[in-house]
């Protein structure tokens, strides 16, 4: 029975460790920002590209780094950019903003690849084959839930610890004292979106390891998967995002494994209304009272 | 001076525009060159593409007409294809060849029976296209037909007795296709498990788990080729040892690349093997495409980076042909009586003779099997099935 079991529970730890890296994204901006960054997943999938592009050229012990160097610069100008001109604008306007970010890289990376499928360079040892039990899997597979925990620990480490953190404690609890307490927004604000694409780009390799062809879209499904994650943790909360994550890519695969395969993404988003139904702040999420 | 200047002017450009006017006929190419599809799509285009560089004139009423291809790109996607094909219709073409893809097909369909275009289908093989569209045609067989085929080959080849049949929701040709593979598969007394995945699902390990656990002896998963290099590259990594099954799609370099140092068993039914030398058009145009392709480098990259001849590119090459014929039969440019001549049309294209029945569809019967060898990479021809075989 558990053999039958287990692979499946192989892939939905997996899984949910890769929504747990760009969950994390999502949360955090919206800790501090009250902003959904649309453009997230695209940021993701940009950075698969990245990869595809550069190990053309490069080695892969090369690329890896130059492709986290790239996705963070790309996040941060995204953010100066896009987002930071509307910071006395209203929250809607943010939003919109976000949109039209997510559907200008998409578009870009549809013109640049001629809209093909780009097969991910294979990574020597994460890409090899394992088995466990009677499961064969890859090595990436059993990485990502550890990868995932260790770079959590080390960011809420560096929110409880740090002074940048305490920084972006205080201005996630109120923006505007904040900044009347002398915490320079600006770059709290670049630092979170330094943060958030860091995983991203660190998920990405994972992921693409595991699912080796880059589309301009493919970061469309993950993306939204994250943020239901996030809402499902209670956004803005980093450990919340983690733990929807995993559950929600569990019980993805446990529903295929009951035959309902059909229906995998329709329970993610059931989910998704039921929670915003009963708990509209998420497992861990914060209670808002009114500021009078 | 100056006014003799601008009347000179003025009546060579009189004369160039109306002599460039008058003499195209434009060919709209229907396909998709980017999405899921557009690999394949790709390959289809350059078909159309060498067809057009070895007959690039047609005759009509005495005079000589030059084809000029109007490419546009459906990105496989029925919602962008209606804009496409209305694209084609405002661009003034005479008729209209592809698409790669059922649903693209079927979704344009509508734009052209509503300007008179006549369309023919190169690869589409949803029975759907022509019947459900008076304006559509088709060189190659149909699904109901390619289903059959492939339970026919699990049943014999692999003595399958359990199928597990993984199709795309919402998809034209996979749902099809895959429904005509359990009809055929379970009316020889097989049993089949069915499934589907949503559109944008990366993660295809529970499926084959699924497959396994189900005691499935062959897996029937006729996908789009972007799909398929995800679900080669799990099911290589999970060490599945079921043959994988699939249709005419899958006879892709993008397939053969993802399978390369595995040890996965594929086999697709195809439209065309180019080392069939039976006939002499095939062999014929085997050898001209090839050195096009090679003198084309960006032709080249369009077909997957080496010269191996996709059926899709021979489907696309006929395509043409039948569309000349048709042209020349009419005798006319305007898209209502190219219409009424194409059902007439009969000629010996490089994938077999080609006739229409009343529906529109080519009267096709022999479907090629291929099997992708994993070493050298390449597709290795295993054996040709006919209708009449099936009936015994």
């Amino acid at each position: 029975m558990f053999d039958k079991i287990l692979p499946y529970l192989l892939s939905g730890i997996s899984v949910g460790g890769q929504y747990a890296l760009i969950a994390v994204g999502y949360t955090m901006v919206y800790g501090i920002l009250r902003l959904i960054n649309f453009a997230h997943g695209d940021i993701f999938t940009a950075a698969g590209f990245f990869m595809v592009y550069l190990c053309t050229a490069l080695p892969v012990q090369i690329s890896i780094p130059l492709v986290i160097i790239l996705t963070v610069l790309l996040g941060f100008t995204v953010e100066r950019i896009a987002y930071k001109p509307l910071r006395s604008a209203p929250r809607m306007s943010v939003m919109i903003s976000a949109i039209g970010v997510s559907y200008l890289l998409q578009n870009l990376m549809w013109y640049v690849t001629g809209g093909l499928a780009k097969q991910y360079p294979t990574i020597p040892w994460i890409s090899n084959s394992i088995t466990i039990g009677t499961a064969t899997t890859k090595v990436v597979t059993l990485i990502t839930p550890l990868l995932t925990i260790l770079l959590v620990i080390a960011l809420v480490t560096i929110i409880q610890k740090t002074k940048i953190g305490m920084a972006m404690r205080a201005v996630s609890k109120d923006f505007e004292t904040a900044q009347l307490m002398g915490i320079k927004i600006d770059s709290v604000i670049s630092t979170t979106f330094i943060i958030g694409s860091l995983l991203a780009a660190v998920g990405s390799v994972l992921y693409f390891s595991n699912y080796t062809s880059v589309t301009p879209t493919v970061g469309a499904m993950p993306g939204l998967k994250a943020f239901v994650a996030a809402v499902f943790g209670g956004i803005g909360s980093i450990p919340g995002a983690v733990i929807g994550a995993f559950i929600i890519g569990i019980c993805e695969n446990i529903i295929k494994a009951l035959g309902y395969t059909t229906f995998s993404d329709a329970f993610t988003f059931a989910l998704l209304i039921v929670i915003l139904l009963f708990k509209p702040t998420g497992l861990f999420g914060e209670k808002t009272s009114e500021k009078v | 001076m100056k006014k003799t200047l601008a009347a000179a002017l003025a009546l060579v450009m009189t004369l160039f525009g109306a002599s460039a006017l008058a003499d195209t006929v434009k060919i709209g190419v229907f396909e998709p060159a980017s999405g899921d599809n557009g690999a394949g799509g790709k390959q289809e285009v350059i078909g159309i593409e060498y067809a057009n560089s070895v007959v690039p004139t047609v005759e009509v009423g005495g005079k000589t007409y030059d084809v000029e291809l109007v490419i546009v790109d459906n990105q496989s996607a029925t919602d962008k294809a209606v804009s496409a094909a209305q694209e084609l219709v405002d661009a003034g073409v005479s008729i209209v060849l592809g698409s790669y893809g059922s649903g693209v097909s079927m979704a344009g369909g509508e734009v052209f029976a509503d300007a008179e275009v006549p369309a023919i289908g190169c690869s589409c093989t949803n029975p759907g296209v022509t019947s459900l569209c008076d304006y559509y045609w088709r060189v190659c067989f149909l699904d109901p037909f390619q289903g059959t085929v492939m339970a026919n080959f699990a049943k014999d080849e692999f003595g399958a007795k359990t199928a597990y049949v993984l199709s795309q929701l919402g998809d034209d040709y996979t749902t099809g296709l895959a429904t005509y593979f359990a009809k055929a598969f379970e009316e020889m007394g097989g049993t089949v498990i069915n499934e589907q995945f949503t559109e944008g699902t990366s993660d295809y390990t529970a499926y084959l788990t699924n497959a396994v656990n189900g005691g499935a002896d062959v897996i029937f998963c006729p996908t789009s080729t972007t799909v398929a290099s995800l679900l080669i590259n799990q099911a290589a990594s999970m060490n599945i040892a079921l043959p994988l099954l699939a249709g005419d799609t899958w006879e892709s370099s993008v397939i053969l690349d993802a399978a390369k140092g595995t040890s996965l068993t594929i086999c697709m039914s195809t439209f065309f093997d180019e080392n069939d030398e039976s006939s002499t058009e095939a062999a014929e145009f085997v050898k001209g495409f090839k050195a096009w392709l090679n003198a084309n480098a960006d032709k080249k990259t369009n077909n997957g980076g080496n010269d191996i001849v996709a059926a899709v590119s021979a489907l696309g090459y006929d395509a043409y042909m039948v569309a000349i014929e048709a042209i020349k039969a009419a005798d006319s440019i305007e898209g209502a009586a190219i219409a009424e001549a194409l059902p007439t049309v009969v000629t010996t294209g490089v994938t077999g003779s080609i006739s229409f029945d009343e529906i529109g569809d080519a009267n096709k019967d022999m479907a090629y099997i291929k099997k992708a060898n994993t070493e050298t990479v390449a597709f290795d021809f295993v054996k040709t099935q006919t209708v009449a075989e099936l009936a015994e």
